[in-house]
């Protein structure tokens, strides 16, 4: 996906879990399969090391969309991990909703080692949904954002 | 109801089997009533009272109480008997340090909607059938009760006591509540109104910190939002980003045990609805994971620290609540 | 404040040609924090490794950031490298400028731009890093086989050989597993008994080795190392130290009519019983669910005949705990239940057998001494039809998604064997693919085909019907496009196998990761293939996946080897990046212990004198480091944000978040 310069370009944050999403992320890396420059990954040890915290400062500091990946259920190195993520998103995208936050702005998505194709395709589908949203206002902090 | 537990307090403490009763005692005005430690036939004498405006859910108190030397007895409304369970469950509590006595409980009086309707310079409160006697500076007035009840008393999930060693009055059950209809209410809107209708509540928090302070779920040595290493402390909200934060915060970490006994609303001097945000995530964890109720049950793990294999995606949120 | 070096790596071109690998070095080289920048050729080769040691000493740098490939890749020669100049290990930080810029992104610009975000990201993290040692914990030097099938026995027989202590656990009364029940082994048709027996005599006599047959495993405590294992040995009613294995219990005993499971209930045993001439231990058992002293109190009929005395009806069962280093998972398959498909009619006839009850049909030690006779009428039939892939791959709700691998080599086999001993009979294959890898495989089957002649034919069977003595089998032939009627005698089928049901309860005992049809997940499924993701739990034999014999032993010869090199040491490090408390805050309340998959949390009473009120008393959470495996799950769960993992700390992650956001 080629971004015209004009456009507006989000800034994506995406929590990958190191030992499934990290890997497939490195895989669509060695497949060469392109998705765009603004999204950039931070690597946890599990799915569940996200405090909601971390995606509550990402949109303070000037993200406009996060997206956590992690194990496919069942499949986590941890045995568990995922199964607690799973609730706890769910439940914060809930809160984030009924708050009246744009829920497409957050997002969780299970990437395996192997799935370097399907990581690739929901960070461009992700970034395509994002940029329709346009910029974070809702949960923006006016101190934090570029002048 | 209130000659029943001081004379259950004062045999108590003189056949020394507590050293401390916790209750209510009266403020500066009658309706302004806050939870008090007696150690003495005399200081219960003096202070002690029990009636429509003893709203306060006194569970917290026995973390610190329950510390001391010697028993402590406490008297529980079914409110605060959740969250006392609740707090036993996290290792809060002594149980063995604290002698409960179970009271019922018909529901508190909101001095908010008794100001509503007229009524100033209240000095006391009285039953009569389904009416409330207000005895005030400009003599009685009388209002139904169902008028004056709290919010979360006329939505009163149970009237049952979980863990009690003895009851005074008789014990309840668990009720049908419509609980979650007002949540249900802002789910329906659409996120552009919902998003109107929270901004218009927090932000009009100033960040007093009442409603942690009070909560029995927030019992925290050391709070996040007092502690600088914690990265996201702060004092008082700057942006609308912050106040946000604090409440989406606060709410996600009583979430899954909070008891709903709807304390932060009552003490928020701001009138924000808080406890509906502690509602939509008991609403939905109720809807997604089964009906639990924090405190109701000791065994029980607690939502957020539970899990089933074919538990939903969290892009169930996405899905559902088609309103764009 | 750190002194932080940072490296860019060209990796050839594969970074260099999209990111501007010397404006990266620009733009950092300004980052608070920054001292030292430089870019080389390739960073993960000697010089260039050799420019970050000599930065380091040279700089007095106290923090270092390679932008270069994915961690995965190389953080681990990296840490070794910047650790042999005595800067400790944890003070490196890798940012993934190949695998998640150059390579994905066309546009040098934008690709430059987010390489420099990346790096800021490692630097903002650099900074909150501090030196971490792993702990160490002492080895038990003994290992668990659990299984005593030939995978459990080899793998024991291979530890006990390098001089360790292996004990074995098995729930039948015996060991030997499913290879007692078996034939002849293919491709060599030597008799499974011959050599399995000797090896369990082996077993029995070694030393080093103890079994504890008829047992289970109830409890799994500890760590890589480290475990506690409680075994429950369940009562068999008999003194083991005392029978003999004289077996005239089992000849007096007055109850006949008890389903043998060494036959696959293919005839009949007593309520005493002993499997079979060569088990190990020889000792008898009893089934309480048939004896009628143990149901009645009246009998005694063994107690009395035993001239050693070694029947104790009152026997409980019992838990005893032992401490193992290493846990090997060795427990073996079984063949699925075929009550789902009813077309080729196993329920409504007896002439319709499992390739497993067909063994035993064969075998000189099976309920007909090896004479092979239908079990209906004690004919020899004539016309046999073997159906394989009954059940494996198959994406019903009742197979398997999986191939079994074994069932094409074994059903060979039977053909073959069915057509040397009686010349006479016609035998069919019905197959989707005939599988042969392997060693002199291909050879065997192609011997089936050519010198027995053997009808293989390709297509499925559609049912079986009992008509009169016959079966009338349905199938298609699909190379010549017919559809065939064959009046069969006897019908075989090659059922699936499945990993055996004591694996998933297991898997949960020793929270170890099983894929969704309950075989053990390897560490690597290429290059771990015997280690579970569980540090100090090995895998061996079918419990990993369907495998034959000589894969099963290579596989359990392997695991032993991998369980003899964590024996052989003395003490085990650990990862320092691990969660910890901080006391202060702790509340007590459990939260972080209930989602421990490892049980790596405890509680304990600690004296806060520094508080005020009351009893100065408090719970808080403790952290075994040697159990933690560093997931985290705790830190999010712990509402005052008490716990904290080093290596990936909430500031850090925040700091990293600031820096891509900013």
């Amino acid at each position: 996906m080629q971004v015209e310069d004009k456009e507006f370009r989000p800034t994506i944050v995406a929590f990958c879990c190191n030992w499934c999403s990290y890997a497939g992320a490195d895989l669509s890396g060695t497949n060469r399969l392109q998705y765009p420059a603004n999204v950039k990954i931070i690597r946890i040890p599990c799915s569940c090391r996200l405090n909601p915290m971390f995606i509550l400062r990402a949109f303070q500091r000037g993200a406009d969309g996060v997206i956590l990946c992690g194990c496919h259920p069942g499949d986590c190195h941890y045995t568990t991990g995922n199964y607690y993520a799973r609730r706890r998103m769910t439940l914060l995208f809930s809160m984030l909703d009924f708050l009246g936050i744009e829920k497409e702005r957050t997002r969780v998505e299970w990437v395996s080692a192997a799935e370097g194709q399907k990581f690739a395709e929901t960070m461009n589908d992700f970034v395509a949904t994002v940029t329709k949203l346009g910029e974070n206002h809702r949960l923006e902090d006016l101190r934090c954002k570029k002048q | 109801m209130q000659e029943a537990m001081i004379a259950k307090a004062k045999e108590l403490l003189a056949n020394g089997s507590v050293s401390r009763v916790i209750g209510w005692k009266k403020g500066e005005f009658s309706y302004d009533i806050s939870p008090a430690v007696f150690e003495t036939a005399e200081q219960i004498d003096a202070d002690f009272v029990y009636d429509f405006f003893c709203a306060a859910n006194v569970s917290k108190y026995l973390m610190k109480e329950s510390r001391k030397e010697g028993k402590t007895l406490a008297f529980l409304k079914p409110c605060d008997s959740y969250s006392f369970a609740q707090l036993l469950k996290e290792h809060r509590i002594d149980r063995e340090k604290v002698y409960v006595v179970g009271i019922e409980c018909y529901g508190k009086a909101d001095i908010n909607k008794i100001r509503e309707k007229g009524i100033d310079g209240v000095l006391g409160i009285k039953e009569d059938g389904t009416n409330f006697v207000i005895d005030s500076l400009y003599g009685d007035a009388t209002v139904a009760k169902m008028d004056v009840y709290a919010e979360r008393c006329l939505n009163c999930k149970s009237k049952k006591h979980i863990d009690v060693d003895e009851m005074l009055g008789e014990e309840g059950d668990v009720l049908d509540s419509k609980r979650f209809d007002e949540v249900a209410k802002l789910e329906a809107m659409t996120p552009d109104e919902r998003y109107e209708f929270w901004r218009g509540e927090l932000s009009r928090c100033i960040r007093c910190n009442a409603c942690r302070n009070v909560c029995p779920a927030c019992t925290c040595e050391n709070c996040v939002f007092d502690n600088p290493n914690s990265d996201i402390n702060n004092k008082a909200a700057a942006t609308s980003f912050e106040e946000n934060m604090y409440h989406i915060i606060r709410a996600f970490h009583v979430a899954g045990r909070c008891t709903d006994c709807g304390e932060c609303s009552r003490v928020c001097p701001q009138n924000i609805p808080i406890h509906l945000l502690n509602r939509k995530f008991i609403k939905d964890i109720n809807e997604l994971y089964g009906e639990y109720q924090a405190g109701a049950n000791p065994e029980e793990r607690y939502p957020l620290v539970n899990f089933t294999f074919g538990d939903c995606e969290p892009s169930i949120v996405h899905k559902r609540g088609g309103n764009q | 404040m750190q002194r932080i070096g940072v490296f860019v790596c060209h990796c050839g071109t594969n970074i260099a040609a999209t990111v501007d690998v010397k404006k990266v070095c620009e733009v950092l080289k300004d980052e608070p924090g920054v001292v030292y920048t430089q870019d080389y050729q390739y960073m993960c080769s000697e010089s260039g490794q050799n420019l970050i040691k000599d930065a380091i000493k040279e700089h007095n740098l106290t923090g270092v950031v390679v932008c270069s490939c994915s961690p995965r890749m190389h953080e681990a020669t990296f840490r070794k490298a910047v650790q042999s100049v005595g800067l400790n290990p944890y003070m490196l930080e890798v940012a993934n400028i190949r695998e998640q810029c150059s390579w994905i992104h066309k546009n040098v610009e934008e690709a430059t731009e987010k390489a420099v975000i990346l790096g800021r990201a490692a630097i903002a993290k650099v900074h909150l890093n501090a030196p971490l040692v792993a702990g160490q914990t002492p080895v038990t030097k003994r290992a668990l086989v659990i299984g005593g099938g030939i995978a459990g026995i080899q793998c024991a027989l291979d530890i006990a050989d390098a001089g360790y202590q292996v004990d074995i656990v098995e729930k039948e009364p015996t060991v030997g597993g499913k290879m007692t029940k078996i034939d002849k082994t293919f491709p060599t048709l030597d008799c499974s008994s011959c050599i399995l027996t000797p090896k369990m005599v082996d077993v029995a006599q070694n030393e080093n080795i103890k079994i504890y047959s008829y047992s289970e495993v109830e409890s799994v405590k500890g760590f890589v190392g480290n475990f506690t294992v409680g075994i429950k040995r369940k009562a068999r009613y008999v003194k083991e130290d005392i029978c003999t294995g004289c077996g005239l219990c089992t000849e007096k005993c007055p109850q006949k009519k008890v389903p043998n499971d060494y036959n696959l209930g293919l005839d009949t045993k007593r309520a005493i019983y002993i499997p079979f001439a060569q088990a190990v231990p020889k000792v008898a058992t009893i089934d309480p669910n048939y004896c009628t002293m143990m149901k009645t109190g009246k009998c005694g009929i063994c107690s009395k005949v035993c001239s050693a005395g070694a029947i104790d009806y009152t026997q409980k069962d019992e838990i005893i705990e032992e401490q193992y280093g290493a846990i090997v998972v060795a427990t073996g398959y079984n063949p699925i239940k075929l009550d789902a498909y009813e077309e080729f009619g196993y329920s409504q006839s007896p002439d319709v057998v499992t390739s497993l009850e067909f063994e035993r049909l064969m075998s000189a030690s099976g309920p007909n001494g090896g004479h092979l006779v239908r079990p209906s009428d004690h004919k020899e039939p004539k016309t046999i039809v073997f159906i394989q892939c009954v059940g494996s791959r198959s994406t019903t709700e009742c197979g398997k998604p999986y191939c079994s691998k074994i069932c094409c080599m074994y059903t060979c086999k039977h053909a073959m064997l069915c057509r040397e001993k009686y010349p006479d009979t016609e035998v069919y294959v019905f197959y989707i693919d005939v599988r042969t890898p392997g060693k002199n495989y291909d050879e065997f089957f192609r011997r089936a085909v050519e010198e027995y002649n053997v009808h293989y034919i390709k297509g499925m069977v559609g049912k079986v019907a009992p008509s009169g003595d016959k079966l009338k089998v349905q199938a298609s032939d699909l190379l010549n496009n017919e559809q065939l009627h064959i009046d069969a005698d006897m019908v075989v089928l090659a059922a699936a196998i499945e990993a055996d049901k004591s694996a998933r309860p297991l898997a949960t005992l020793l929270t170890a990761s099983m894929d969704t049809n309950d075989f053990f997940t390897e560490a690597h499924a290429k290059l771990r293939p015997v280690e579970s993701p569980t540090a100090g739990v090995f895998l061996a034999g079918c419990a990993q996946g369907p495998k034959d014999i000589p894969e099963t032993v290579t596989q359990a010869g392997a695991c032993a080897s991998k369980v003899i090199g964590l024996l052989a040491k003395d003490h085990l490090v650990g990862n320092p990046c691990v969660a910890h408390p901080d006391e202060m805050m702790c509340n007590g309340c459990s939260t972080c212990a209930n989602v421990c998959p490892y049980g790596a949390i405890t509680y304990e009473n600690k004296d806060f004198s520094r508080r005020k009120d009351g009893s100065m008393m408090r719970r808080v959470a403790q952290v075994n480091p040697a159990v933690c495996q560093g997931c985290g799950c705790c830190t999010v769960a712990c509402p005052s944000g008490a716990m904290d993992l080093y290596g990936f700390s909430t500031k850090q992650i925040m700091a990293e978040v600031d820096a891509i956001c900013k």
